[in-house]
């Protein structure tokens, strides 16, 4: 194999050695002509540019078409119809301006190459003309603008109030995830508190972690808002949910956060694309280090009331890791004293 | 004007004097805008070749993880696995040092180091750069922080491997990645000098363009060549800067515990102290150079396609004050939409909006320029000389990659694309490719200038088929994959979602394939190139019959450019096929007195 390979390369190798030697030879004898080209390059040029335009087009959309399924993901959240709709008009656009502007330049590359008994026209400029192709891309972007924003204010807008709210850790090379718990509230965090034990830095002595939990995997709610607060315990992190078009930055020392309304759950995913193996993932999307392409975090998403099943099932995390919380109240009892007292005091 | 003439008889002078220089004088610490354009070219040429190698290990990673490298130890030995594999971490010190050497070494000192020292000089009527002082420290800067990048391949740990665009944490954490160790400072030194030795070539240029052109050289009698350089310049005088800053917080913040841009971080089983920095500051100090950057990267290239395009469409440029305010409207707005490249950074969505509008608003000077190219074409009288065809590969180029920033550049669209491979296709069509191809064009036009010998067309029509089919079957693809949400800088997807990466991994081959073609294609540049310098054809004087003022220079010209009084300019640079007239090309030093034939009516006025 390797041997018929390196047999091609210097085949090749002789080929152009050939080619570059007989147009040496020709050159030195055509020296004198004061023409601008000495031989009939010219036309094999253009012609071979169109025939790379008619190969070039027609790849392009024979992939397009026949990978159609494949590289074009379902969508599962409410807002990604829009998204996609704006993403596919945006690509009528300039799929037609690429093509027709190709096949101009590669044509006028054809019709109006070089011949010793034509001049080109002497014209320098058109003043109409550089107005209609500013003012009719103007037009255009002003459109995909308006249309952009209108739907970026809204996915970046505040969450709705019934969201439920998720909070979501990106670390190296793992996403931690913590819910609320029965009180509906997040209790506070210090990443100084973070080990190997608690490691999302819980803050316990804000009574509002007592009943957090943090699940193996994730699970969300089909038809709910849904509110990711994001952080990093690193280095710059993102989540990326291709299939709900969804996907913001992790950064340490700056929490972020996105929303989305999930619309099918794995189950029916799995049924829509016929693989039973299908599951929802959180990637990392920003360079992170050595693993960088293995953080992953399965993301299930299944009926409301599955779902609310699922999370009176699960324990608080002061529950599963009961010596881990007692010796915070023993090395904090003294705090924890001050603390109430201040609050009797007030 | 006295004093003009004065300096130029000095000038004179003092060329003659020193007529006979010492060999290191000569071609090692030149000041002579002419070799120091030649030594950006060779050292941008030595770089490329090492980053288009580095890229094509990691296309192998990607299109083939299974094959066993064991037999190139010899060459990139303990960057493999005990299997033979690339390392990951290794993995991640290619890209980014691809993308280092790419856009930093190649296409910024050696695309803009080669052309505008070369051709600002030669094209204005000037006998040298403003200082030629200055000029020679750009090159030797330059030299300094190539040398201390090259030197961060091989120490412990490897070279930073953070992405070419840094961001710390990551970037300032040696515990985050082996990168970001000793390799990692050295980044940030070299980038130091790097910008060290952008800035005196930009004040170089700047100076020599505003004061230096010869006379009757008005700024609307000017090449879009220069336009183009000046533009270039300016942006780096604004934005290098700024790196510079960015990089010393970040070498504050890895060496002298400052948190500029850490904050809050639990790492290695270890909360770090440092508090109240702000990590994509650092993004939005890197962006603010590394957008404009990109329009460093791609200006120079279009001014060389403007002169290429004219000149071998026997036509003038159409348009040629509409391109001049949209290159000055690209280089103003270039400033402005820098955080496209933060949308989804966690920065304020109300900063993303106004990024939008901004950005896709770039795209109408973009457009009006691919226009007046295409219609440059329009009726003209096209040669296909080797530097004709790859800027025409530009345009096409410019065109392709520039629609798709359509996409990323319209925030909500940008959310799901982000960083995956749509992205890595965009801007390898629209500044790599394309750059690339002004670059190419560039060589093969100004060849007969710089060496005074002719190039071998044949190879260089072999060299541009091969990269302009390989470079689309290479960048094209990965549009698809992006639109499918593959993530850039993965070492591999094979802990991917199941089943995906198998309906890819097809693609995935062939584009590595198409790389490795691409790739061997540049080695009949190279050969073409340097066999050349010795042994090419030796050039005519005026060899593209082309307008411009350094064709007027002898065939090779010395110390000084011209050997007697610099040519006066008479008119702009585009009088081809002008009709009336002897020849096809009127140069830009013939008077109109010398050419009542086929002078207009509004020429009398001039």
């Amino acid at each position: 194999m390797n041997f018929i390979f390196l047999l091609i390369g210097l085949l090749l190798v002789i080929v152009l050695f050939q080619i570059f030697r007989s147009s040496e030879i020709l050159g030195a004898a055509t020296k004198k002509t004061s023409k601008l080209f000495e031989d009939g390059n010219n036309r094999y040029n253009a012609i071979l540019g169109v025939i790379f335009l008619i190969g070039l087009i027609f790849s392009i959309f024979w992939y397009a078409i026949k990978e159609y399924k494949n590289y074009n993901l379902p969508i599962a959240s409410e807002h990604a119809p829009d998204v996609e709709l704006l993403f596919w008009v945006t690509m009528a656009i300039t799929m037609s301006v690429f093509v027709v502007t190709q096949i101009v330049m590669f044509y006028f590359g054809y019709k109006y190459q070089y011949q010793e008994d034509r001049i080109a026209e002497y014209y320098t400029e058109n003043n109409k003309l550089e107005i209609i192709w500013t003012i009719i891309p103007a037009i255009v972007l002003t459109v995909l603008i308006g249309w952009g924003l209108y739907k970026w204010n809204e996915v970046t807008g505040p969450a709705p109030a019934d969201s439920e709210v998720i909070e979501l850790v990106g670390y190296q090379f793992a996403w931690a995830s913590r819910y609320p718990g029965d009180d509906n509230k997040l209790g506070s965090y210090n990443y100084k508190l973070t080990d190997v034990e608690n490691i999302v830095g819980i803050d316990f002595s804000d009574s509002a972690s007592l009943d957090d939990f943090m699940p193996r995997e994730i699970h969300i709610p089909k038809g709910k808002p849904v509110l990711l607060k994001i952080r990093a315990r690193d280095v710059i992190h993102s989540v990326y949910l291709p299939y709900f078009r969804a996907q913001m930055n992790a950064v340490p020392g700056m929490p972020t956060q996105l929303w989305f309304i999930p619309t099918k759950t794995t189950q029916e995913m799995r049924e829509e694309m016929g693989n039973d193996n299908f599951n929802y993932e959180i990637i990392c999307n920003k360079i992170c280090g050595r693993a960088h392409f293995s953080m992953k975090q399965n993301l299930i998403v299944e009926e409301e009331w599955e779902y609310i099943k699922w999370k009176k099932s699960q324990d608080s995390w002061i529950k599963k890791n009961p010596d881990y919380f007692a010796n915070f109240l023993k090395n904090n009892a003294n705090d924890l004293a001050v603390l109430n007292n201040d609050y009797e005091r007030n | 004007m006295k004093e003009t003439k004065l300096y130029e008889e000095k000038v004179v002078d003092a060329h003659e004097e020193h007529h006979e220089q010492s060999f290191i004088r000569k071609y090692i610490f030149s000041e002579d805008h002419k070799t120091i354009a030649k030594q950006f070219l060779i050292t941008g040429i030595f770089w490329a070749i090492i980053g288009g190698a580095f890229s094509f290990l990691f296309r192998i990673q990607l299109g083939f993880p299974n094959v066993d490298l064991t037999s190139l130890s010899p060459i990139i030995g303990n960057w493999l696995t005990p299997q033979g594999k690339i390392d990951p971490e290794v993995y991640l010190a290619l890209i980014t040092m691809h993308g280092t050497i790419m856009v930093f070494f190649v296409l910024t000192a050696g695309l803009s180091g080669t052309f505008l020292n070369f051709l600002i000089p030669l094209q204005l009527g000037a006998r040298d750069m403003a200082s030629g002082f200055l000029n020679m420290f750009s090159y030797w800067f330059f030299f300094l922080s190539s040398v201390i990048m090259l030197t961060s391949i091989f120490v412990e740990g490897g070279p930073a491997s953070g992405g070419w665009t840094v961001y710390p944490p990551l970037s300032a954490l040696p515990q985050a990645v082996s990168g970001s160790g000793l390799g990692m400072t050295l980044w940030l030194v070299s980038m130091s000098f790097f910008v060290v030795s952008a800035l005196l070539g930009a004040l170089n240029y700047i100076t020599t363009v505003i004061n230096l052109r010869t006379e009757g050289m008005t700024f609307f009698r000017m090449p879009l060549t220069i336009w183009a350089f000046l533009i270039t310049a300016i942006l780096g005088v604004l934005s290098f800067p700024v790196l510079l800053s960015a990089a010393l917080l970040l070498i504050m913040d890895r060496t002298f515990g400052t948190s500029f841009y850490l904050s809050d971080i639990y790492i290695a089983g270890e909360a770090l102290s440092n508090q109240g920095g702000s990590a994509i500051l650092f993004q939005h100090l890197f962006w603010f150079l590394g957008h404009p950057e990109v329009y460093i990267v791609i200006l120079p290239s279009l001014g060389i396609a403007s002169e290429v395009i004219a000149t071998c469409s026997r036509k003038p440029i159409f348009g040629y004050k509409a391109m001049v305010y949209s290159l000055i409207g690209i280089g103003i707005l270039s400033f402005v939409v820098w955080a496209h490249h933060m949308f989804i950074s966690g920065m304020n969505p109300f900063l993303g909006s106004v990024f939008t509008i901004l950005t896709l608003i770039i795209a109408v000077p973009s457009a009006i320029k691919s226009f007046n190219y295409i219609a440059t074409l329009w009726r003209g009288n096209i040669i296909f000389t080797p530097a004709m065809l790859f800027s025409i590969g530009l345009v096409s180029f410019f065109i392709s990659g520039g629609v798709t920033g359509l996409f990323l550049g319209n925030s909500v669209i940008d959310i799901n694309l982000h960083d995956t491979y749509f992205v890595v296709a965009h801007f390898h069509i629209v500044m790599g490719s394309a750059s690339f191809f002004g670059l190419f064009s560039g060589v093969y036009h100004w060849f007969p200038k710089m060496f005074g010998r002719m190039m071998n067309r044949n190879l260089g029509y072999v060299h541009f088929w091969f990269t302009f089919i390989g470079a689309y079957l290479v960048f094209f693809p990965l549009h698809y994959i992006g639109i499918a949400g593959f993530p850039r800088r993965y070492y591999s997807f094979t802990n991917f979602e199941a089943g995906k990466i198998e309906s890819f991994m097809d693609l995935n081959v062939f584009v590595t394939i198409a790389a490795g073609i691409t790739f061997a294609a540049q080695f009949i540049f190279l050969f073409n190139f340097f066999y050349s310098i010795y042994r090419g054809r030796k050039a005519s004087q005026n060899p593209w019959k082309s307008n411009t003022l350094e064709w007027t220079t002898p065939v090779n010209p010395g110390h000084g450019n011209w050997p007697g009084k610099i040519p006066k300019v008479e008119r702009w640079a585009y009088d081809y096929s002008k009709p009336g007239a002897k020849e096809d090309f009127i140069p830009q030093n013939v008077p109109y007195s010398k050419t009542p034939e086929s002078n207009l009516p509004e020429d009398e006025h001039h």
